[in-house]
């Protein structure tokens, strides 16, 4: 395949629209069947791949950025009688592994990013569920705030991935279903290994969703319900002013890819990726409207940057084993924006900002790669910045008098992980008041007192430094890398389990457990075989 | 009630199916109470009962009233050590249970079927209002008993074989309405109307057909009561056949005559319907239902294949059972053709059978024109014309199969298909005809009566 490209907007999609008014918004999925990435597979009945999940994504996004008004998002099917039939199977199957991985990650950092801009941006989803909705689709709908299943006696809501499939429901349903929709374990475990699903009443009294809709009044009894889903929401949000996002079109070369504020260099043979990060040039005012900063405005543009490039290192990019990560800039500079983002924090958009940040970082903490964070002379780790060195396996500031780091305020929970926790507290787990200090002190650290205050792996002086470097990537990029995947996210995430955790903790066990054995992609495997002549034959055996 | 309920499953000795039943039946009269027959209820009907299978039960005529037909529960004898006939199960014995893994597809496949029974009563029910004679009144209300005998035929299925969810899926059949915008039965064709007696007969011929060839493929199948039962739904389905390719047989020819005796200006205004206006019909009832076989390219169809659960038409003619390693070509309207493993064209090859069998039919309303030295001739329209369901669904095809510019196709639409002025002047023509030896002008005299009666002499329906 061809590389990826992972931005798009509203007037490129090619597999839904997206319908904005002042309040309110419609995502109508109508997926493109001959659109898909592969030309070896359909995407028939509303059935995804990768390419359309980036069109949700950016629609999300946009949403949040572009039209700050809505407080409700539709989501529904252009199709008649199929709300959408989920990830397309025949994708999966002609898949390679570390695609199919990548691709359910993926997905459900797009799940999250719903339940985020619900949760934190005032912005409700609804799954209007017009027809039938399976698998992946589903799981699409248990990312809304509510479900509104049409009562036709036709169309079911149902995860068929276990019966049909012999895999699990991959992007969070089986989490979702017992975690966020609280349904009863006995009930679940019917429900998921029925391979036609449920619909009507039946469906409404397992929780599965929250209202049933006459099929010839659809359209107008969603409508109501969104009015006053809308009704009940903050007035004044009516008046939020919205700002376009412009394409990043960085420039792409051979082993570089050029940024406005970050640089991507490739060293292929050494599988060796370097992510450099120019601090801002200039740090302007805050005016009273801070949307009027646009997409220029130096955090939003660059962690939209790094979003990019983390998703062109993972599928593109897949033979890159370590990422070291750097910054050059003016630290003065850096804690003085960090200053307005925490002051301005209130106003929605820069509001918005930090939530993208928070969204990049956690897509940093969720990527298989090691990442190694350097600390120079040139560097400017501090705040805000200071979170890509902390969400990197091991930092090396170079102890030459010249380098140093700061903590800031946003450091203490502003932009948490996925466990929920920022990455000071899950550092120091076991010293909390360390972790609550390091953040409020907000000072700034040379490397000896970065060492002593543990921010920092290793400190080795100027004549080590390059030798140190050097020995420490050509060590770990001698491990094999799937041991280093299980490490790294094994050690990430310490502290407690939320949704977010188990969800991407149960990709990465069972999940990607199951889609490595023969019972799903052997000769006869279940997922093999689908929609094959022959049927699947299953190795009995527990494990 | 098993004295009551005519049939061969021992249902009087067998609690979980007498159970089932007594919930189910009373919502079935119900059902036939509220989109049965409209206006007859009084009528005595001339109409064939089965009480048994033998060759001697399954015909029995005599005069009732509909509600009080006996709809009964039958199954064809049991085949002594019958073996499985296709698919990756070849050559084992056939089930007399459902086998778990292939409860959901059996379920859906029966459910499917079983939908299309009270769905055809209910699009039939005004048309006992505008019947050309007694003797095609008399055969509406046997296809709609029969239908509904069939109804209990897949019901008795879902109850002894499928439990809770069996009788759930049961009661949802009664539920669902034909053409209802918030519960439509499940296949389009049959939420369609039908509107007059030119639609019925033109579905019973080829919808209908389409459940003759659907009935063949599930009598093969491995689950053995359901092949038991499919094959003695064939033995009536025939006769539906026979209706609707008649009827279509005698349209023609009563139009043909008109032709020869008149001027050829306007045969509405003569009182008959118009050869033109015929075909429109044809290629509209013809298209929808070569969409009820489904997409040519299915892995349903491979599914149902493997598992034994669905066979061909007449799967014992074809030289081997197991499909595997053969291609089915799809000719496409750009005449390029697309290879499809064979046993996910499985649809298509049914389809395909179905479609020569039609070609027989329209050989015999053809007749009727040569006979009279009438030149023009009916046709049936290309695979690819007028379809919502498969590879060719949506291309504006015009009915010889040449692709067109779609505002060509939408601008020639009506000289196709049906348009509401169409209907409105057959509606017209299609005044109702109640005597014995009369019959309405836009119809030819049936050949012969049913059941040994004369065509049309014959009192079939008595008012009273």
């Amino acid at each position: 395949m061809s590389e990826i490209s992972f931005e798009t907007e509203p007037s490129r999609y090619r597999h839904l629209r997206l319908e904005a008014d002042a309040d309110r918004a419609r995502i109508i999925l109508k997926v493109d069947e001959n659109g898909g990435l592969r030309p070896d597979y359909l995407l028939k009945l509303n059935s995804y791949d990768l390419g359309v999940d980036i069109e949700i994504a950016d629609a999300v996004n946009r949403l949040r950025f572009e039209h700050p008004g809505v407080s409700v998002v539709t989501l529904t099917s252009g199709l008649s009688d199929v709300f959408c039939a989920g990830a397309n199977i025949f994708m999966l199957a002609g898949s390679d592994h570390s695609f199919k991985v990548n691709f359910c990650k993926y997905t459900n950092e797009t799940r999250l990013a719903m339940e985020e801009a619900s949760a934190l941006s005032g912005q409700r989803y609804v799954a209007a569920l017009n027809g039938v909705c399976s698998g992946g689709g589903y799981e699409l709908a248990l990312a809304c705030d509510e479900i509104w299943l049409v009562d036709d006696r036709r169309s079911a809501v149902s995860l068929p991935e276990i019966p049909y499939l012999g895999v699990l429901p991959g992007t969070g349903g089986l989490t979702r279903l017992v975690d966020k929709r609280k349904v009863r374990r006995d009930i679940a475990d019917v429900f998921v290994t029925l391979a036609e699903g449920v619909r009507g009443e039946r469906a409404l009294a397992w929780d599965l969703v929250d209202a049933l809709i006459p099929r010839s009044r659809f359209a107008e009894a969603v409508e109501q319900r969104v009015d006053k889903l809308v009704a009940a929401r903050d007035s004044g949000r009516a008046a939020r002013r919205g700002i376009v996002l412009d394409l990043l079109n960085p420039a792409a070369r051979e082993n570089e890819i050029r940024y406005r504020h970050l640089t991507l260099t490739l060293d292929r043979a050494r599988r060796l990726a370097e992510l450099r990060i120019d601090g801002p040039a200039a740090v302007e005012p805050i005016p009273a409207d801070a949307a009027q900063l646009g997409a220029d405005w130096y955090p939003l543009r660059l962690f939209r940057e790094l979003d990019d490039a983390l998703l062109r290192l993972r599928f593109n990019h897949p033979e890159i084993g370590l990422v070291a990560v750097r910054s050059t800039g003016s630290l003065d500079r850096v804690l003085a924006l960090d200053h307005q983002l925490h002051a301005h924090r209130d106003d929605y958009f820069v509001k918005e900002v930090l939530l993208l940040m928070r969204r990049a970082l956690k897509r940093m903490d969720l990527t298989a790669k090691s990442f190694f964070a350097l600390i120079d002379d040139e560097s400017c780790f501090g705040g805000f910045l200071l979170e890509t060195a902390l969400a990197a396996d091991r930092i090396y500031m170079k102890s030459s008098g010249k380098t140093a780091i700061a903590t800031s305020v946003l450091n203490g929970g502003a932009l948490p992980m996925p466990n929920g926790l920022s990455r000071l507290a899950t550092r120091f787990l076991a010293r909390p008041e360390h972790a609550a200090r390091l953040a409020s002190e907000a000072s700034r650290f040379d490397a000896e007192r970065a060492m002593a205050a543990g921010l920092v792996t290793a400190a080795p002086d100027e004549l080590d430094w390059d030798d140190e470097i050097r020995l420490a990537i050509d060590e770990r990029l001698s491990l094999s890398p799937d041991a280093l995947t299980g490490m790294e996210a094994s050690l990430r995430f310490a502290g407690p389990e939320t949704m977010e955790t188990k969800i991407f903790g149960r990709l990465s066990s069972w999940q990607n457990w199951i889609f490595q054995r023969p019972n799903a992609v052997g000769p006869r495997g279940a997922l093999k075989l689908y929609g094959r002549p022959e049927s699947p034959q299953f190795d009995w055996h527990r494990t | 009630m098993s004295n009551e309920i005519p049939n061969n499953v021992n249902l009087e000795s067998d609690q979980q199916l007498r159970r089932a039943l007594a919930g189910w039946h009373p919502h079935y009269l119900e059902w036939w109470r509220e989109v049965g027959p409209e206006g007859f209820d009084a009528s005595r009907v001339y109409l064939r009962t089965a009480i048994s299978v033998s060759a001697e039960g399954w015909a029995n005529y005599g005069y009732v009233r509909m509600q009080d037909y006996r709809w009964g529960i039958f199954l064809a004898p049991e085949v002594m050590d019958r073996r499985i006939g296709f698919g990756d199960h070849y050559g084992e014995p056939v089930w007399q249970q459902v086998p778990g893994d292939h409860r959901k597809e059996l379920r859906r496949i029966i459910v499917t079927q079983a939908d299309t029974e009270p769905a055809s009563v209910e699009q039939n029910r005004l048309l006992g209002k505008t019947a050309p004679s007694l003797y095609d009144l008399r055969n509406i209300f046997q296809l709609n008993c029969e239908e509904g005998r069939h109804l209990w035929a897949m019901v008795y299925l879902l109850h002894r074989y499928f439990g809770r969810d069996g009788r759930e899926e049961a009661d949802e059949l009664l539920y669902r309405r034909s053409g209802n915008p918030d519960h439509p039965r499940i296949l389009n064709a049959f939420n369609a109307p039908v509107r007059d007696w030119l639609d019925y007969f033109c579905f019973s011929m080829f919808s209908d057909r389409d459940g003759k060839y659907q009935l063949a493929a599930l009598a093969e199948s491995a689950f053995d009561p359901l092949s038991r039962t499919t094959r003695f739904m064939l033995t009536e389905e025939a006769f539906h056949m026979f209706v609707g390719e008649s009827g279509i047989q005698r349209i023609a020819a009563r139009t043909a005559d008109v032709m020869l005796q008149k001027d050829r200006d306007d045969l509405f205004e003569l009182g008959v319907i118009p050869l033109g206006v015929l075909q429109k019909y044809i290629n509209y009832w013809y298209t929808e239902a070569l969409d009820l076989f489904g997409g040519e390219d299915s892995s349903n169809a491979a599914t149902y294949f493997a598992a034994g659960l669905k066979g061909r038409f007449q799967e014992d003619d074809y030289p081997e059972h197991l499909a595997l390693d053969q291609t089915y070509e799809l000719r496409k309207p750009d005449g390029s053709i697309e290879k499809i493993p064979m046993r996910r064209a499985m649809n298509a090859v049914l389809r395909d059978a179905y479609v020569e069998d039609c070609h027989r039919g329209l050989r015999r309303w053809n007749r009727e024109l040569e006979h009279r030295k009438i030149d023009a001739r009916l046709y049936l329209p290309a695979v690819c014309f007028n379809r919502k369901v498969g590879a060719f669904a949506g291309l504006p095809c015009d009915p010889w199969g040449k692709i067109l510019r779609r505002e060509e196709f939408e601008r020639r639409r009506s000289e196709w298909l049906p348009t509401e002025e169409d209907r409105a002047r057959v509606a017209a023509v299609m005044k109702p005809v109640y005597e014995p030896g009369r019959i309405a002008n836009w119809i030819a005299p049936p050949a012969k009566g049913i059941g040994g009666k004369p065509g049309l002499e014959f009192e079939y329906v008595q008012f009273n």
